[in-house]
């Protein structure tokens, strides 16, 4: 059995950020595992610009990004294994994983960080009815073939979902010559960021079609086109609404899921709401020493939080095996109040806050002149006006460390109020 | 008087501007701030775009290579852009921050490699 102080699975954005501050923060003995060719998971093929305007105060693209990460790693000569698969974790923490090299092999660990991201929601997950053809894509692996591998997916395509990725990947298709004929959302508002609605769809003339779903995919061998339809306010399709739009290439852009089929075999505790691991202050799971940080907590839309969680989770597993960290005294539970979807961390144990805590979130519905109202035990601590909230952009809040000393066994929640004008 | 809907995209708020150009004096309507205003004026005068895309490349791990402006392009200029990227063809190694297209299109801009392969 190989012996390390903490084992990262993943080594995309989450998982070199929690590399690199696990060694500043004196562990040695680290190593990296992933299962593609190269570091720097999905960053590789984001290769559009927009990531670290908060990290480095400049736009840079995925694949910058990434390499900015990959050099810290490497200058801090940091071990990693790639084209490695991570079978299985137990909750004593011992990781079991396979390559070609080293064959089946065993990894004892003081501390894990999972880092593993999160993967597609595919056309079985939302069930569109139809023939079943070829050139239906995840947005994706769409952009994986044209950004890495080269291939083209189609020449007419249609896009369903407004997430960023399918609206990126309309202005992507545009660009290599495509003709995108629109992008078709469910909901009465994007998923994606406005910086995406307006350079990917706006410059390029695509027509964003709210409010719209596909009713039917058409086509026998390859796809033909779909049929689209107008939905009522509760998502249902109305009847007589249909177009029908010609396409060689469909791409879903449907949410993406936390990839925790290895949390779930360690016997971690996940949250129904955020599909990922329940975590606390330091980052740290319900089973103790495993450590999860980025979209396998949480579906994040910008990667510069993911990096910056990232970093908590690595210093924290460094702190843990260095037995810094306090797992006893006041404990507290986080709740989403009215309009919130989901709160992390989920769990706070004050005496490991050193200033103040952040606290991210995702509101349920687009809100404008409202305010998010911090409780503890229900009564009202700290209010914070927002001007535009919705569900595509996450919110983040610092919570004093003052705020939350000498409080035992509260629950702070957090509600969106709208302001009375 | 040429006048122009659009949305700021600043921050997260999303202003949805109504820039007015009377004679060469701008007014921006719907901006919640001043940089807003700045936005709606700079989108109506020289709109720009950082272009990111990617070009053929041979003897790597991938086929393609990463590329971008290094700075921003003036928008209408974008197809031309592409087109010039679409020619090129490289053997590895390339190097990140290597100059692939000197001055694009006569834009004064230079497209670079955005990755090392």
């Amino acid at each position: 059995m190989l012996n390390y102080d903490i084992v990262i699975i993943g080594a995309g954005p989450a998982g070199l950020a929690a590399a690199v501050e696990a060694k500043k923060g004196g562990v040695d003995n680290i190593l990296v595992i992933d299962r593609d060719r190269e570091l720097g998971g999905i960053l590789q093929q984001c290769i559009h610009n927009g990531f670290g305007l908060h990290e480095f105060k400049e736009e840079l693209t995925g694949p910058e990004y990434a390499e900015r990460f990959i050099q810290q790693l490497i200058n801090l000569d940091i071990e990693y294994k790639l084209n490695t698969m991570v079978l299985d974790i137990t909750q004593d923490k011992v990781v079991h994983a396979i390559n070609m090299e080293d064959g089946y092999m065993t990894i004892k660990a003081k501390a894990i960080i999972l880092a593993m991201g999160c993967r597609e929601r595919a056309r079985g997950a939302i069930a569109i009815p139809g023939t079943r053809p070829a050139g239906i894509f995840t947005a994706g692996t769409a952009q994986r073939y044209i950004n890495m591998e080269g291939y083209m997916v189609g020449k007419n395509v249609f896009v369903l979902g407004s997430g960023d990725i399918g609206l990126i990947m309309a202005r992507r298709l545009t660009l290599e010559g495509a003709r995108v004929s629109a992008v078709a959302e469910i909901m009465p508002y994007s998923g994606g960021l406005t910086r995406n609605l307006v350079q990917c769809l706006d410059d390029y003339n695509i027509p964003l079609l709210l409010s719209h779903t596909i009713v039917d995919i058409q086509g026998k061998d390859r796809i033909e086109g779909v049929v689209v339809s107008k939905v009522d306010n509760n998502r249902k399709p109305i009847p007589g609404t249909e177009r029908y739009y010609e396409c060689d290439a469909l791409l879903l852009s449907v949410g993406l899921i936390p990839e925790n089929e290895l949390s779930k075999s360690a016997g971690i505790e996940i949250d129904q709401m955020t599909n990922g691991p329940i975590v606390n202050e330091s980052m740290e799971s319900t089973v103790e020493g495993i450590f999860a940080c980025g979209n396998v907590v949480h579906v994040h839309d910008l990667v510069d939080y993911v990096s910056q969680e990232s970093r908590q989770a690595g210093s924290n597993a460094a702190k843990y095996v260095k037995d810094m960290l306090i797992r006893k005294g006041t404990t507290l539970k986080t709740k989403p109040g009215d309009g919130i979807s989901y709160i992390v961390p989920q769990i706070i144990r004050t005496d490991n806050l050193e200033k103040h805590l952040d606290v991210f979130m995702r509101v349920k519905d687009v809100y404008s002149n409202s305010k998010l109202v911090v409780k503890v035990d229900g009564v009202s601590v700290r209010e914070i006006k927002k001007k535009h909230m919705t569900p595509g952009e996450m919110e983040r809040i610092k919570l004093d460390f003052k705020l939350l000393k000498d409080i035992n066994d509260s629950v702070i929640s957090i509600e969106v109020e709208r302001e009375v004008v | 008087m040429e006048v122009k809907n659009m949305i700021c995209i600043v921050c997260p708020i999303g202003c949805h501007l109504e820039v007015k150009n009377i004679h060469g004096k701008y007014i921006v309507k719907g901006n919640q701030c001043i940089r807003g205003r700045e936005y709606g004026i700079k989108e109506l005068t020289n709109p720009t775009r950082v272009l990111t895309s990617t070009v053929k490349v041979n003897k790597a791990h991938l086929s393609r290579l990463p590329i971008k402006t290094k700075g921003g392009i003036p928008k209408n200029k974008i197809n031309e852009c592409i087109e010039e990227i679409n020619k090129v063809e490289l053997d590895a190694p390339i190097k990140i921050g290597q100059i692939i297209i000197e001055n694009i299109q006569g834009t004064g801009v230079d497209v670079i490699a955005s990755r090392s392969i």
